[in-house]
């Protein structure tokens, strides 16, 4: 079952020296990869953090993808041939994950990559999906502002999260006032620069806006809460919109509860915090804040019900809980699935051509497509802390929301659009009819 | 005796009149409304407190009350409501009469965030004259928060009857609130009201001021004088409240590098693995609590103080492996003691994630640590308050050891002077693993406090390392009093920059500030003196 951990810890070895391998021995342990190795098998790479900072989210995704990949091969596989899963653990270090990605592609040979979580390991890895002409399915809400020929965006632009939230709270609570509060790096920083600009195109001012960045981790969060009450008593209802990421949650919570700042006073809206985040938490003092996503776990629903019962026999943990970026891998596995059936061939070039119109259906009741700027049609939820632990669900679009790759908000991206059907053009001006290539 | 009696006379007549007349007219508008709680529909609920709460029937409080704490049940089929008491018997809420049992498929009424507070603002209402004086207070709060004109005649029949003088200034200030904002009451008693709200003073009564609208041009010069000054006593406050917080913060840095003081600072080991004892500390938290919650509940308020002594000595003990096994070893080669500390730490780091899991555990607040009380203009939450309370007695605890015990005299004795310490006839290695184990069984106990502040994940220790070491770096090494005061001065800074400059350059301009000053006092803030400096 450790056929790998040998070169890992050899490659580590090499590189980094007695300390890197100590950690690469440790890394090779937990990195657990699939069956033999075998000419007869479609191999699948997974690209996603089993250490370090980004352990706590990412572990999830490699279990989801290897769950997805038994109850495929129970099946049958693909195209006549099991599913092989390759694991690789880029240790929730950015370059790591390039290294990581050249290494499935060129050595490990897969046929498609699923992976990543952060934006930057994304950008990381960019250049090596072009040059090997691979494909990688990333299955988490993001900034937006790109679209790539060699990737899938599974996960929500900020159209099918960020505005509907902000549209959501305008109309049904009466927010006149914000607070855009984020980690400071580039998916917060790109996400309030649209928001700001939507809620100043809504009419709201300047004065009304409050934009907070703190770094990686901050777990002192007493000022800043203090900072919110203090803005929430103007006189107008506030809410707050929060893109903080991952860890440095637990703490804000806390002193919000603490502080007595009750959902029915100031809510808090938030773009990163799901369930698994929820599980290390007392949300009794939360109940009522909201989280904005494309699915939750509470939503009833037949195929929603058979895919947490599966996930918790295969994982053997009754209580395992599912959140939005697992189903988006789900998607985004089963749309893949059947593009290599439709081409019969595993052959990146071909597989990306025939993703775009694509169907799958997701886990809340609808059929999400591929779209020809790689990003899929989702429906949007807004759901209520339970004291569970658990969301209900408030608020929900109509109908399925197509993602933006640009967003219309930010003067640079209103005109572009990504077009890899007609155009085959990631960043198409649709108002001087050019395509501004890969060099912007 | 009587009072009684006839209260119950009248129940009964009155139970008698809803049979009698309420039963067979269904279609009342008291029952309309209560039917509608059964549509699972936001709006339609929120119409149905709005008639339940006016309505007058001696089973509005207990609906909304019961809507308030998710024991009202709707059924969606037969469009039947319950209402379920604490002790599981269930009564019918259109009529009050018991029920046997609420069907399978009935749920409790789902609320979102606009209904809790239309909820609030009926139960305000409907508890203003409550025989309990805390319900009362709260009502009077929540009419306050609301301040919708309906809820004026209540509050004055109220007032007339309250002789409680905290329930009285909070009904006037409800009063206050309702008058301000309503359309047709006279300018004697906006500006009255205005006056009322002056005396309030905090930013609730700021937020409503602000928020009021249009007014008659005395009212609004009034109100303009009344922001300037509650402002400018806020202002103060906000100091007060920067110090206060800055506080906290220098307690939390200073209980994370106490440890750190030992280990790096007396013994002069450069420890990476200091934030993972912590992170040991924080576990064992959480075990504890598991028992806890598994076999005793009834001791849960009790799990930080079981799981102080056992943090201690869980990371006290593997502080004494570590040096035993590896760090004794690489005495005066700072070098190679960093390298095989950090490798050290990320070990430990993924043998806890491999045993508990890489997400976060829930270490839960015992009752005592969690919630807040207002001092003044200001908020301390008690978890915060303990914490420093708490470091201060383990510095104490600390210093005396190290003064007036025996262990204590021999481990200063050692990292003066080793060899005239051995010639002593101080048994140095000893002394050397066991200075090890106390700062290690201390940064343990850290971990027990930070655990009610921070996440319990296989990277706590990381994100104190490098706070830690700057602690002790800036109050001067080997110095237990330079880490406290440099504990504190750092937490206080970084309080009274972050409203400036915001959490990142904050974070950065300390830095900064610190490196400055190193180049200024190489030694620290409290540098040591003499020949065992030079040793």
């Amino acid at each position: 079952m450790f056929n790998k951990s040998t070169h890992d810890i050899a490659a580590s070895f090499s590189r980094r020296g007695v300390l890197a391998a100590t950690a690469g021995l440790m890394l090779g342990l937990a990195s657990i990869s699939g069956a033999k190795a075998a000419d007869d098998t479609i191999k699948v790479g997974v690209l996603h953090s089993l250490s370090g900072t980004m352990a706590i989210s990412e572990t999830t995704l490699k279990d989801t993808i290897l769950f997805l990949i038994d109850e495929q091969n129970k099946k049958g596989g693909v195209l006549g041939k099991k599913l092989e899963a390759v694991v690789v653990d880029p240790a929730s270090n950015w370059p790591l994950f390039a290294e990581k990605a050249r290494e499935l592609i060129t050595k490990d040979k897969v046929s498609v990559v699923f992976g990543c979580w952060t934006s930057v390991s994304r950008k990381s890895v960019l250049p090596v999906f072009k040059e090997l002409n691979n494909i990688l399915f990333y299955p988490v809400q993001y900034e937006g502002e790109e679209s790539e020929r060699n990737v899938f965006y599974t996960g929500a632009a900020p159209n099918q999260q960020a505005i509907p939230a902000v549209d959501y709270l305008m109309k049904d609570e009466k927010v006149k006032r914000w607070v855009l509060a984020g980690t400071d790096y580039v998916y917060p920083r790109t996400t309030n620069k649209i928001l700001e600009a939507y809620l100043k195109s809504k009419g709201v001012a300047q004065e009304d806006i409050m934009i907070n960045y703190t770094p990686f981790g901050h777990s002192d969060w007493q000022t800043i809460v203090a900072d919110i009450k203090k803005f929430g008593s103007a006189g107008k209802k506030t809410a707050v919109v929060s893109t903080i990421n991952g860890d440095a949650n637990v703490p804000f919570y806390k002193e919000l509860g603490n502080q007595g700042i009750k959902a029915k006073d100031i809510p808090v809206v938030a773009f990163s915090v799901g369930e698994e985040e929820l599980a290390g938490i007392d949300t009794k003092p939360l109940v009522g804040h909201l989280a904005a996503w494309n699915y939750f776990e509470s939503i009833k629903n037949p195929a929603n019900e058979k895919f947490i019962k599966d996930w918790q026999t295969y994982t053997k943990n009754p209580k395992r809980v599912t959140n939005d970026p697992m189903e988006a891998h789900v998607i985004g596995f089963n749309m893949w699935v059947k593009a290599v059936e439709k081409v019969k061939s595993t052959d990146p070039d071909k597989v990306i051509d025939a993703l775009p119109g694509i169907e799958a259906p997701n886990l809340t009741g609808g059929v999400s497509k591929m779209l020809p700027n790689h990003h899929i049609t989702k429906p949007v939820f807004i759901g209520e802390i339970k004291a569970n632990g658990q969301f209900d669900v408030v608020w929900k679009t109509p109908s399925l929301v197509p993602g933006d790759a640009w967003s219309k908000e930010l003067d640079g991206s209103k005109d572009l659009i990504g077009d890899w059907v007609g155009k085959k053009c990631g960043n198409f001006n649709t108002k001087t009819n050019k395509c501004l290539g890969s060099g912007s | 005796m009587p009072t009684r009696l006839s209260a119950r006379l009248c129940s009964f007549v009155l139970s008698l009149f809803l049979i009698a007349f309420a039963l067979p007219a269904l279609a009342g508008p008291f029952e309309d409304a209560v039917a509608k709680f059964a549509n699972d529909d936001y709006s339609d609920t929120e119409e149905a407190i709005g008639v339940v709460a006016s309505s007058g029937n001696k089973l509005a409080f207990p609906i909304i009350s019961a809507l308030q704490d998710g024991r009202l049940m709707a059924d969606p089929d037969s469009k039947k409501v319950y209402i379920t008491g604490a002790d599981g018997k269930s009564v019918d809420a259109a009529t009050g009469e018991a029920v046997a049992s609420v069907p399978d498929s009935a749920s409790a009424v789902r609320l979102n965030n606009r209904l809790r507070r239309s909820v609030d603002a009926a139960l305000g209402s409907l508890t203003l004259q409550s025989p309990d004086v805390t319900t009362r207070l709260q009502a009077a709060q929540s009419v306050f928060k609301s301040h919708e004109e309906t809820a004026l005649e209540a509050v004055d029949a109220a007032l007339a009857k309250e002789s409680n003088r905290s329930v009285k200034a909070a009904l006037g200030e409800a009063r206050a609130a309702i008058l301000l904002f309503k359309s047709d009451a006279t300018e004697v008693e906006k500006l009255e009201a205005v006056a009322t709200l002056k005396a309030r003073g905090d930013q609730e009564a700021m937020a409503l001021l602000t928020g009021m609208g249009d007014q008659p041009a005395t009212v609004t010069k009034a109100a303009a004088s009344a922001i300037s000054s509650i402002q400018s006593s806020l202002a103060v406050w906000s100091t007060v409240q920067n110090a206060w917080y800055g506080l906290s913060l220098g307690s939390v840095l200073l209980l994370a590098a106490i440890g750190l003081a030992i280990t790096f600072g007396v013994m002069g080991v450069i420890n990476m693995a200091h934030g993972e004892m912590v992170m040991l500390g924080a576990y064992t938290t959480f075990v504890v609590q598991e028992v806890i919650r598994t076999r005793y509940p009834a001791l849960f308020d009790y799990s930080l103080l079981i799981a102080v002594p056992l943090a201690f000595l869980v990371a006290g003990a593997i502080g004494v492996l570590i040096e035993r096994s590896i760090i004794r070893f690489l005495y005066g080669r700072p070098l190679e003691t960093l390298l095989a500390t950090w490798g050290l730490s990320l070990v430990l780091q993924q043998a806890v994630r491999t045993m508990f899991g890489p997400t976060n555990r829930e270490v839960g607040n015992p009752s005592w640590m969690s919630g807040a009380f207002e001092l003044g203009q200001i908020t301390i939450t008690y978890n915060r308050l303990w914490i420093l309370v708490f470091t201060l007695a383990v510095f104490a605890i600390l210093l005396a050891m190290l003064r007036y015990s025996a262990i204590g005299l021999e481990m200063r004795a050692v990292t003066q002077n080793r060899r005239m310490a051995a010639s002593m006839g101080i048994a140095t290695s000893r002394v050397d693993a066991l200075t090890f184990g106390l700062g290690s069984g201390i940064a343990g106990i850290a971990g027990v406090a930070l655990s009610q502040i921070d996440n319990v994940s296989p990277n706590l220790g990381q994100s104190y390392i490098i706070d830690s070491f700057m602690v002790v770096v800036f109050g001067g090494v080997g110095n237990l009093w330079g880490t406290l005061v440099g504990a504190f001065t750092l937490g206080i800074a970084n309080k009274f920059l972050e409203p400036v400059a915001g959490a990142v350059l904050g974070k950065i301009a300390i830095l900064v500030l610190i490196i400055l000053f190193i180049q200024k006092r190489p030694r620290g803030l409290f540098a040591l003196k003499g020949r065992a400096v030079e040793a």
